[in-house]
Parts: structure tokens; C-alpha cells; sequence
């Protein structure tokens, strides 16, 4: 039988002490794919340090007017907020779009982050797969890759990044605050996840025996208005096939500032700067919105199956672009 | 006899609900005997070849480990009909999946462990799971599933066709399908002073009795199966699958009692699958609407180890009036997991073709969709000339299109815009044979004025306790709860399997026999009961064998309403109305719970549901619920059943059709129906997921 430890930490300091002294130990917040991943084998580790009843499960206003969201908070509890729903309505919209309810009542922030990519490859232990043991391959650039990257892919890893939450964030230009060994320190939600590279079995950027202490949102831009929007194969309980986070702010007829993140697309929430940079300063127009999702799709390198994805892709950028652009006209 | 006291059609509630909502039901896997083991299978890791080596050494050096069983180890098994029931019998692999190694230990945990740790190593060859029309292993079967003629041709279909003025040619596909019922397939077995006892999820423990005791070459009576609740089957737990061989075999060999339930992820390559279809139909009509042609040719695949053809042409040989017809089947063996049965096989494949294919015929004639049905409607059998025992498609056609709100319907496509949605509405016809099997039941009446009936039906979530208990009550002319109902033992009076929509049928026929009969001994008995009750056994051998002059099915009408996004290519269904003739509907309830799950199914056929073959692997890439994506309550809206008051007297002494399968009929043509009239797209290759959709709408301005 796999043996596991398992600790319940009092402290975030005494979480970060635990995990640092066993190499193979994961933090455990709501366990919605990290116990599914043990159950399947694909995650093996030795010490289990529950992390979920940390004092880490509030949203406080920042003096800034940001928000800043434990990482133990519940993801209904955060869809639900007030706060979050009046002032980043993408950010609630992502997470109730996200698995279940059941789920989303267990999943916290930190651990939503953390999720792995649902390849299938990856989630069959008896399969190569270079993101789950390095340098056995990837079979998915030729077999079942309906679901996977057409962006940020590499010839080691075509998997994608599986949140929707995460997606909003790169939106939202939120900041991940970490706690680890060597102390404090902050990334920003855009650089958090990596694309694959030579080294897809590494999803983001954290490091050996750092805990996610919280995520902080920046003040909402006044006059911005956000939206998430994900398409998928089933209305409820399934993962996106694309979905676009975009944060817009329309001042006579002129985008006065743009932010738009794609899921479903890569191994990273895409954030979308070349369609930002064609969005800033121009006319708030279909026609605009259209060349700015070609701009960043033009980058695409789709896969033999998943070239729908491009045309989804463009056709949710315009379709959410044009709905805030409309919404804004009528405020 | 006094009129019953519940008479037959009466919403009864579930007799078992209580239990089940309460968690006290208890399931194959939770009968735990004391000693328990566990049982952890091992699949093979490649798609076709031989076993070589087996090393079990780390597996059995585990702590608590009591058994790797092996084709070197295992009990030797007697060779039956059905050659996927041949466990750890020989070194071959005919596909990935397939088990060659089972772990028995003394916890669930450990015995898992075990299995992980069994080295096999193979002699691999090369492995072809990839259906084509073209492929050159294709050929065509003596009868298909259901023991019909694979082959049949009517009149001259070849010339009709050509001479038709309106002709239809199209193929469509269906992917491979998994019935995944929300209880696993699990086995719990026990020998006990040589007698074998299994609780076991199935849907009729009679068969598995009878197959244990012939592969394990004991008398019938020294096996008893149990099969008291049972959380969905579907068809895939028709008869015996691996896991209740193996539980028995480990239980043998451990001299333990073994539990073994199978992980949700290894079901897809072992129980079973709907087998794809690619169908080709052709429809030729005059410009009267009348159809003069009509050929149905299905290719599909079975697996190396045994034939099963998915009998997708046959409903196209009763449904409509053409006197040039051809309906032939071909299947080719791939190094694939054998196909079985799903919920209506052949029907639920074949009429989305045929019925998908009969709405583009009225297309091309300028004709509404119902009312060309209607046209074609034949006078008897097409197939056989027989009369129909009952047949009232068109009075479901007609109520349906009443109350669904079918006109005024503008028939051209891509009109109705919401917004980015697209709007539509289609319709199709359903079709289910009436199926009827001998069956025994016992009746007894107690001193005390109760009642008890024994038989060995299987409630599979069905409600059968409480119909038979309807059925018994009335033919008794007692109420209801003074009739206890005893199902789901083997040691019971044996009947047949809850599968091919004919349980109640067959089940209640025995059940009123006997209570008739019944009825008759205590009307002939003078005085007080004895203190042991008066019994009778009725068994319907006799009535069932004879051939009925009569073809006998059951018809509906489906309609349905769904809203395609321009901006995504996501299909979802806004109303979906069906209307049945299905004989004489014995619980209303539980009746409108079978027609709307059937419906709802068919809804996952069209627009969700689907397995690949992985060409990289040759195993099945879809293997748990999170990726085969059976419908989500949000994509499951109002959802109307409907029935109509058959009278048929030529079926059984209830008047009774079959209900568990007609409702997922039709309902997948009707769904694709509606989406080329939303969008002006015809899209024959299901399910109609956004990667297909999509790039087949028109592009967008922008």
C-alpha cells in the first residue's frame, strides 16, 4: 500500500517549516484533484500538510481599494462575495462557470491554482507523459488532443491549464502572494503559470516548500467592466474548450483600456497582449475587436484536431469585447 | 373478481425509495461477509499480443497479500458461448485492457498495490482499432444482435432508386458509446461448504447463476446469485461480465470470501460498449411524398474475440411503407473490447440515422417532417407483411406536434435569431420491438390474509417491485400492500433478465398467472387457510414460446426545441416532448421516470456523449465522468413524456409494451432535426460538440 503522512498545520510559518523538511510533502487545501490524483497515481507524496484550516480564509478590503482573498477561501464563498461580484464580475463568473457546485464548495483559491491539467495522458499513470515523468514522451501531439494547447505549446507538452478562476486573474492583473522557505515573496497572476518549454512536469512558477498564502487583487478600474465567458461540450460541469476573461474600458467610443486572458488555449492563462496593444486607444468597434483577437491568435499553432479552437477563440473576443463595449454604450 | 383496489397505471411510489434514499438498500459491493477479501484487477498495457512472463514476486512479498492469480494459476474455467467471461484462461491479449492478472489481498488498499506491483511482460503485435467504410475486413455477419437476418431485400431497390425523382443519400455516424450506470460493476462471492453465493450487480441473476455454475462445473442449485438492488445497468450488465468470474475465482482459490468492485476508469475496456456505426441510407420518393426506395447499410466493428453486430438497420425493416427496400449489416473484428448491449441497441443508432435521413427527404420534397411520416405509414409490416398487433405512430405524431406546439413552422432553416442564438425545432419517430421470455413465478396466500409473490425479477432502478406488486394486487383483488414482493435472488423462481424492455412484461404475465391461479384455489377452498398458506407456481413457458401472428412494437413521437450559438457552436436543448403508444403503461410514475431518462440519454447521444479510440494506444481515451460527459442537469431542460392509451390485446394479459428503451429512440434524430433547422447545417457525425459545429456554421461578420 502507498503510505502517506498526514499533518494539519497550526501556522502558515509551521506549514512552510513541515513542507520544507520533507521533500516529497504537497500542501492539501480542498483535495479536489490532488486526492483524485493520488487515487489515480499520478501524484505520490510522502506528507500530506493540510493547509485548509489555516486563518487564511478571508477577503479584506486594501486600503489601495483592492481585495485581498485568503488562500483557504472557499471558491463559492468567493463567487459569492459582494465585493467581488459589484467589482469583478469576472472573477465570479469564472468560478461559477468552474466544476460543481459540490466542488466549488471544498476548492480553495490556492489550490484552484494549483490544479493540473486534465490531458489524458497525464492523468494515466500507465502512459507516457513528460509533464507527469519526464522524458517519456508525449503522445498527445498525436493522439486525443481535441482539448489541448494551440498556443505556448512545445514539442515536450501540448497540455492545458485547466482553471477558469486563474483565467480571470490574468485578467485581473492579480498578484499571488507566496510564503516559503526563504520568506515572502509575490508574483504577478500573468507569470505565475509557465508554458511548458523543456520542462512541463514545472506548471508555475512556485518553488520547493512555497505555500500560497493569498491572492490580491488590484483596485478595480472605475468605469471598467469585466466579463468571463467559457465555451464548452456540456452546460454545466465540464472544461473549457476555450474561454475568454476580459476586463474593458470604453471612453467615447475609444478603448481606454483592455485586458484579456484566454483559457483552454496553453498551459498558462494566455494573457493577450498583442490584442491588447491593438485594443488601447482604438475605436470600440467589432471591426477592432476582430483584428485584435487575429493579432494575438495569429501566433496559434493548432494541433490536428483542436484547429477549432482558433475560430472559437476569435469569435468569444468579439462576441464578450462587443457585449462590454454595448453594455458601457447603455450605462 | 372485485374490482383491485390499485388498479394498474397508479402512480405508486417506489416500494425500495426509502431505502435507498436512506442508504439502508445495500449494493453488491456492501454486503460484507466476515474474512472479507479484496480484489484488485490487472489490465493489460498493450493493445494486441501475448503474455510472456508474469512476475508476481514483489506483488505476493506485500504484507496481506494472499493471492496473484495469473492464466498460469487461475482455476481452469469450462468453455462457454460468451468468450469474454474466459479470465486468466490463456497468455492472449486481443486489446488493451483486457485482464491479465487479479490481486487478492486483505485489504482493498493492499490488494491495490499488489496489482500495480505485477510485472507482466508481453510479445506485442501490431493492432488496428480504427473503423473505416472501406476497411477490408468487412463482411457481413450470418444474423446480427437479436438473432435477426443481417441481410434483407425487398422488391428491386437499385432501380427504384434510380428512377426516384427525390432521393436522399447520406451517412451518418454514431461513435462508440458507454452505458457507465452510476453503481460499478461489483461482485462480492463466498464458498461455503461447496455452495458458491454471489452478490453481484446485474440484471438478471438467473443467467449468471447459470453461466457460474457451467464455468465452474457445478450443479445450478449449488450457486446462488443475489441481485437485490442494482444502480443502473443499461444493458451492460446483461449477462455475466469479468468481474463475477473473477470474484468467484478468487474467492475459490483464496478459500476467502472476495470482494472485488471495478475502478470506474478500467469499465470502459471490460463491460461493454455501444459499437459505432456508419450508416449509409437512401431514400428515394415520388413527388407525392411517397417513398419507393429506401436502403439502410451499417458498418460497425466487434472484436477479435466474438461477433456482436450492433443491429442498426433493423428498425429501418418495420417502419415505413416502401416497396423497394435493402437493409444490410458488415462488421469488421478490430483488436478493440468487445461491443454490447447499450439502452435500444440497433434502435437507438439506427433510427437517428434513418430518422435524421427522413427529414432530409422532406427538405428535399418541400414537406413537413410529421406529415410525411404520417404519408408513409404502412398498413402492416413492411419486413414480413404481418399485421401490427398495435401501431399508433401517427396519433403520437399528431398529439405530439399538438402539444409540443409544432405549427405554424416556418420549415426553412436558420430564420429564428435570438441574439447570437440560432433557433430550431425537429422530429422523429421511435420504434421498440416487443420482446417477451418465459418466466416463473410463485404466488402464496398466508392465514393472515397477506400476500407474497417470488420470482427472480431485477429492479435496476426501474420501480419492478412495486409494478409487480401492481400486477399481483390487481390480479388478486387484494390491496396492494398486503402483497409482498420477493425479487432478486437466483434461488427464486427463475425469470429473465431486466434487458431488451421485456422484464415487466415477462415477469408480470408470470406474476398474474400465478395470482390467477391463486385466486382460483382460494375461491375452491372451503373453510379457514391451513397455518401454512395456499401456494401456486405459474410458469409461462408455453405462452411465451408460441410465435405471434402479430409484429409487435412499440411507437412514439419526439420533439424537440434547441438553441445553437453562433459565437461558439454550442448546441443545447430547450424542450424536448415525447409522446408513446406503448401498450397499457402500468405505474405512471415510474413510467414517466423511464421515458425521461431514455430521452435524456438520447439527448447525451446527440450532443455529448462519445468515446475514442485512441490510435496511439488502441484503448478507449474517455474513462471516467469528467471526460465522457453524460448530460449535466443545466443541459437537461423540460423535459416532457407523454403516453397515449394503447389497448393491444395481442401482447399480455397487462395489455403491456416494453418502456425502458423507446425513450432514448428517436430522441438524437430529433435533436440534429432541430439543429439543421436552426442553422441550415446538416451534421451527421454525433455527438454535435462545438469542434464540430462550429467550423460548419456560416462565419460570422466579424
Amino acid at each position: 500500500m502507498k503510505q502517506f503522512g498526514y499533518v494539519r498545520a497550526g501556522s502558515v510559518a509551521e506549514a512552510v517549516r513541515i513542507a520544507g523538511e520533507e521533500p516529497d510533502a504537497r500542501f492539501l487545501g480542498g483535495g479536489t484533484n490532488l486526492v483524485d490524483l493520488m487515487k489515480l497515481g499520478v501524484a505520490t507524496p510522502r506528507l500530506l500538510v493540510d493547509v485548509s484550516r489555516l486563518p487564511l480564509d478571508r477577503i479584506e478590503e486594501l486600503p489601495d481599494g483592492g481585495l485581498r482573498i485568503g488562500a483557504t477561501v472557499r471558491n463559492s464563498v468567493l463567487a459569492a462575495d459582494p465585493a467581488v461580484r459589484d467589482r469583478y464580475p469576472v472573477l465570479s463568473q469564472a468560478l461559477l462557470s468552474g466544476a460543481s457546485g459540490q466542488l466549488r464548495n471544498t476548492a480553495t483559491t490556492g489550490g484552484n491554482l494549483l490544479q493540473r491539467t486534465r490531458c489524458a495522458y497525464f492523468q494515466d499513470a500507465a502512459k507516457p507523459c513528460n509533464k507527469r515523468a519526464p522524458g517519456t514522451g508525449c503522445p498527445a501531439r498525436e493522439g486525443a488532443h481535441r482539448d489541448l494547447a494551440v498556443l505556448g505549446h512545445s514539442e515536450h507538452c501540448v497540455a492545458t491549464q485547466p482553471s477558469d478562476m486563474a483565467v480571470a486573474l490574468a485578467a485581473l492583473d492579480a498578484t499571488v502572494h507566496l510564503h516559503g522557505p526563504d520568506g515572502e515573496r509575490s508574483v504577478p497572476a500573468t507569470d505565475f503559470h509557465r508554458l511548458p518549454g523543456d520542462r512541463p512536469e514545472q506548471d508555475t512558477e512556485i518553488r520547493r516548500g512555497e505555500l500560497i498564502t493569498a491572492v490580491e487583487l488590484p483596485p478595480a478600474r472605475p468605469g471598467g467592466n469585466s466579463r468571463y465567458r467559457k465555451a464548452r461540450d456540456r452546460a454545466s460541469f465540464a472544461f473549457a474548450l476555450v474561454s475568454v476573461a476580459a476586463v474593458l474600458d470604453v471612453h467615447e467610443g475609444a478603448v481606454r483600456h483592455a485586458a484579456l486572458a484566454y483559457g483552454g488555449l496553453a498551459h498558462r492563462p494566455w494573457r493577450a497582449r498583442a490584442a491588447e496593444a491593438v485594443l488601447h486607444g482604438a475605436s470600440a468597434t467589432e471591426d477592432t475587436f476582430a483584428r485584435a483577437a487575429d493579432a494575438e491568435l495569429a501566433a496559434a499553432r493548432p494541433l490536428r484536431e483542436n484547429g477549432f479552437k482558433v475560430a472559437l477563440a476569435r469569435n468569444l473576443t468579439v462576441g464578450v469585447l462587443a457585449g462590454l463595449a454595448g453594455s458601457a454604450a447603455r450605462a | 373478481m372485485p374490482p383491485a383496489p390499485h388498479p394498474l397505471s397508479a402512480p405508486l411510489l417506489r416500494r425500495e425509495g426509502r431505502e435507498k434514499v436512506t442508504g439502508a438498500a445495500r449494493y453488491a459491493a456492501e454486503h460484507t461477509p466476515p474474512g472479507c477479501a479484496y480484489a484488485w484487477p490487472v489490465p493489460a498495457i498493450v493493445a494486441r499480443g501475448r503474455i510472456t512472463a508474469v512476475d508476481t514476486a514483489d506483488a505476493l512479498a506485500l504484507p496481506g497479500v494472499l493471492a496473484v492469480l495469473t492464466h498460469e494459476n487461475a482455476p481452469r474455467l469450462a468453455a462457454l458461448e460468451d468468450p469474454t467471461l474466459a479470465v486468466l484462461q490463456n497468455d492472449r491479449v486481443p486489446h488493451r485492457g483486457w485482464y491479465v492478472a487479479l490481486a487478492v489481498a486483505d485489504s482493498l488498499e493492499t490488494a491495490r498495490a499488489a496489482a500495480e506491483a505485477v510485472r507482466v511482460a508481453y510479445d506485442t503485435a501490431g493492432y488496428d482499432v480504427r473503423l473505416t467504410a472501406g476497411h477490408p475486413g468487412l463482411y457481413t455477419p450470418e444474423e446480427v444482435n437479436g438473432g435477426y437476418p443481417a441481410v434483407r431485400e425487398r422488391g428491386d431497390f437499385d432501380a427504384a432508386f434510380a428512377a426516384a425523382p427525390v432521393t436522399v443519400d447520406a451517412t451518418y455516424t454514431v461513435p462508440p458509446l458507454h452505458n457507465h450506470p452510476m453503481e460499478p460493476h461489483a461482485s462480492t462471492a463466498r464458498w461455503y461448504d461447496g455452495h458458491l453465493t454471489v452478490h453481484d450487480t446485474s440484471q438478471g441473476s438467473t443467467r449468471v447463476r447459470d453461466d457460474l455454475a457451467a464455468l465452474f462445473t457445478l450443479g445450478k442449485d449449488e450457486v446462488t446469485v443475489v441481485s437485490e438492488h442494482v444502480g443502473g445497468g443499461f444493458g451492460c450488465k446483461g449477462t455475466p461480465r469479468p468481474q463475477v468470474v473473477l470474484a468467484a475465482m478468487a474467492a475459490r482459490f483464496t478459500g476467502r470470501p472476495v470482494k472485488l468492485v471495478l475502478p470506474r476508469r478500467q469499465m470502459a475496456a471490460v463491460v461493454g460498449h455501444r459499437a459505432p456505426t456508419l450508416q449509409r441510407v437512401r431514400l428515394g420518393a415520388g413527388t407525392d411524398g411517397l417513398i419507393t426506395a429506401l436502403a439502410h447499410e451499417v458498418a460497425t466493428h466487434t472484436s477479435t474475440i466474438t461477433e456482436f453486430t450492433e443491429q442498426a438497420a433493423v428498425p429501418a425493416r418495420i417502419m415505413y411503407r416502401s416497396p423497394h427496400s435493402r437493409t444490410t449489416h458488415r462488421v469488421v473484428p478490430l483488436d478493440i473490447p468487445t461491443p454490447s448491449w447499450m439502452r435500444a441497441p440497433g434502435e437507438a443508432p439506427g433510427m437517428y440515422a434513418l430518422e435524421s435521413a427522413v427529414d432530409e427527404l422532406a427538405v428535399a420534397l418541400g414537406r413537413d417532417p410529421v406529415e410525411l411520416r404520417i404519408r408513409n405509414e404502412p398498413e402492416t409490416e413492411p419486413d414480413s407483411g404481418r399485421s401490427f398487433s398495435s401501431r399508433h405512430l401517427t396519433a403520437c405524431l399528431q398529439a405530439g406536434a399538438e402539444r409540443f406546439g409544432w405549427l405554424p413552422r416556418d420549415p426553412r432553416p436558420a430564420l429564428r435569431r435570438e441574439g447570437d442564438l440560432l433557433l430550431g425545432t425537429g422530429v422523429a419517430a421511435s420504434t421498440y420491438p416487443v420482446y417477451l421470455a418465459p418466466a416463473t413465478a410463485e404466488a402464496h396466500a398466508a392465514a393472515d390474509g397477506s400476500y407474497r409473490i417470488r420470482i427472480n425479477a431485477t429492479d435496476i432502478g426501474t420501480g419492478a417491485r412495486t409494478v409487480l406488486a401492481q400486477v399481483a394486487a390487481a390480479a388478486l383483488g387484494a390491496p396492494e400492500d398486503r402483497v409482498r414482493i420477493e425479487i432478486g435472488d437466483s434461488d427464486l423462481p427463475p425469470a429473465v433478465l431486466a434487458g431488451g424492455s421485456m422484464g415487466t412484461g415477462s415477469w408480470g404475465w408470470a406474476v398474474h398467472k400465478a395470482a390467477t391461479a391463486l385466486v382460483a384455489r382460494l375461491r375452491a377452498h372451503q373453510g379457514p387457510l391451513p397455518a401454512q398458506g395456499i401456494g401456486t407456481t405459474a410458469d409461462t413457458g408455453q405462452e411465451t414460446a408460441a410465435p405471434s401472428p402479430y409484429s409487435r412494437h412499440a411507437f412514439g413521437a419526439q420533439f424537440a426545441e434547441v438553441q445553437v450559438d453562433t459565437v461558439t457552436g454550442e448546441v443545447r436543448v430547450r424542450r424536448l416532448l415525447g409522446v408513446f403508444a406503448a401498450g397499457r403503461i402500468l405505474n405512471s410514475r415510474t413510467a414517466r421516470s423511464q421515458f425521461i431518462g431514455g430521452m435524456t440519454m438520447g439527448l447525451g447521444m446527440a450532443l455529448t456523449e462519445g468515446s475514442g479510440l485512441d490510435p496511439a494506444f488502441g484503448d478507449f481515451t474517455e474513462c471516467d465522468l469528467a471526460s465522457y460527459h453524460v448530460p449535466a442537469s443545466a443541459d437537461v431542460p423540460a423535459v416532457e413524456a407523454h403516453w397515449l392509451d394503447e389497448d393491444d390485446p395481442h401482447l399480455n394479459p397487462m395489455g403491456s409494451k416494453g418502456i425502458g428503451e423507446i425513450g432514448i429512440v428517436g430522441t438524437a434524430a430529433a435533436v440534429a432535426n432541430a439543429v439543421w433547422h436552426a442553422t441550415g447545417v446538416r451534421l451527421r457525425d454525433l455527438p454535435l460538440t462545438p469542434d464540430k459545429v462550429l467550423p460548419r456554421l456560416p462565419v460570422r461578420p466579424h
